[in-house]
């Protein structure tokens, strides 16, 4: 699971005002290189909840996102590379995404999270 | 190169990967598949940043997709779900298989999705279960909720159009197969309710099933429930409606 992805989900248990974002609870994180697309990236950049994205992203071991972003910083290579490598390249592999309201944790294996609800969250 | 038009990869067989649980690349697999081929240059004409199936199965379709439409270097990025958790690893194996990759997940249609992702995804694929069945055999776990529709065949599809509805980008597209017994035009009607403007991509008859795959988009003009219509608007929908209305007169032999 990428973040981009992370940053899409939330936890939907029955009665969770705000579940999102869930925090990741990482075992083990794989890196793999893809091609950068700029235009991809501006645009995502206007979907991302930096907050979120940045906590992840130190959730998964990676430090080198700031603390804010905004538009112009997409004008600096630097930035965007860093941007791609979170966004795209970094993949929880094993672990957990907790529900950040009730603690239900839902399990990531082999890159999946599996958000199915048991009967009595539904 | 120019002159040579060739035939965009699509997912091979021999790479598919199984799971007795799972669902088998079918009929309706390959005709969803031959309307996204039959769709392909406006499909890379569209520009997808997005693309996403819900109840990837195998993962034919969707790995299918993303070798007609390319990866991250041009831009695109896959999510599929499934209820079934043995048919997301499937669909991962398949993908790997064949160099492609996408986001997976394991849920119920798109829940957990629908509050982030709303409003962008630019095309969405569903090949549902679609068999007319006791309502009690939706949704059980295994290989029956990958055909068990319920009355008409409808539940599930029934369930997904919202959820499409919410995820779709404004210049969204879904391409949804269904059955003669789900009666599509019906379908159609409560899309174009939403909005949606709709056309039949391919359409197949084998001896058991007529399979229509149906495109759906965003219309300005095509507000069903609106009395203050454009000319132009109301005249296009009453084509449209007339042409899918007369066509399924013509193939609906079994439900007219
Ligand atoms: C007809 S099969 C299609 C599989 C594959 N897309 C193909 O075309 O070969 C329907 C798929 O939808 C999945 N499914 C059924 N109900 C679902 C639900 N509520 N949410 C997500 N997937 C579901 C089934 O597990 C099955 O894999």
């Amino acid at each position: 699971m990428r973040l981009l992805t992370h940053n899409m989900l939330s936890s939907n248990i029955k009665g969770v005002v705000n579940g999102f974002p869930l925090r990741i609870e990482a075992e083990k994180v794989v890196e793999k290189t893809v091609e950068m697309n700029g235009d991809f990236l501006k645009k995502m950049f206007e979907k991302v909840d930096w907050k979120a994205f940045v906590d992840a992203s130190r959730a998964m071991g990676y430090n080198e996102l700031p603390e804010e972003a905004d538009p112009s910083m997409l004008d600096s290579d630097e930035f965007l590379n860093n941007f791609h490598h979170a966004l795209l390249e970094l993949h929880l592999e094993e672990g957990a995404l907790v529900c950040p309201e009730t603690g239900r944790r839902f399990p990531v294996t082999k890159g999946i999270p599996n958000m199915l609800l048991h009967e009595d969250e539904v | 190169m120019a002159s040579h038009k060739q035939l965009p990869r699509t997912a091979q067989i021999r790479l598919v990967s199984s799971h007795q649980e799972v669902y088998e690349p079918c009929d309706d697999s390959f005709a969803l598949v031959d309307a996204l081929l039959a769709d392909r240059n406006n499909l890379q004409e569209h520009h997808p940043s997005l693309c996403m199936e819900i109840g990837c199965g195998s993962g034919y379709v969707i790995t299918s997709l993303a070798l007609i439409l390319g990866q991250e270097a041009s831009g695109v990025n896959y999510i599929a779900t499934d209820i079934n958790p043995h048919a997301v690893e499937v669909t991962r194996e398949t993908m790997e298989a064949h160099g492609v990759g996408a986001e997976l997940i394991v849920t119920d249609i798109a829940a957990g999705l629908e509050q982030r992702l709303a409003g962008l995804v630019d095309v969405m694929v569903v090949n549902p279960p679609y068999v007319p069945t006791p309502e009690d055999e939706v949704g059980v776990e295994g290989i029956t909720s990958s055909w068990a529709g319920g009355e008409n065949g409808r539940s599930v599809i029934d369930k997904i159009l919202p959820v499409a509805d919410r995820l779709l980008s404004e210049k969204g597209w879904l391409y949804l197969v269904t059955l003669t017994a789900n009666n599509p035009s019906e379908i159609c009607q409560q899309m174009r309710k939403k909005g949606y403007a709709s056309k039949i991509v391919v359409q197949r008859s084998t001896e058991e099933e007529s399979l229509h795959i149906i495109k759906f988009w965003r219309d300005v003009d095509t507000v069903g429930d609106e009395p203050d219509q454009s000319v132009s608007g109301f005249i296009g929908s009453l084509l449209t409606q007339i042409r899918l209305l007369s066509y399924w007169r013509g193939t609906n032999s079994d439900k007219c």
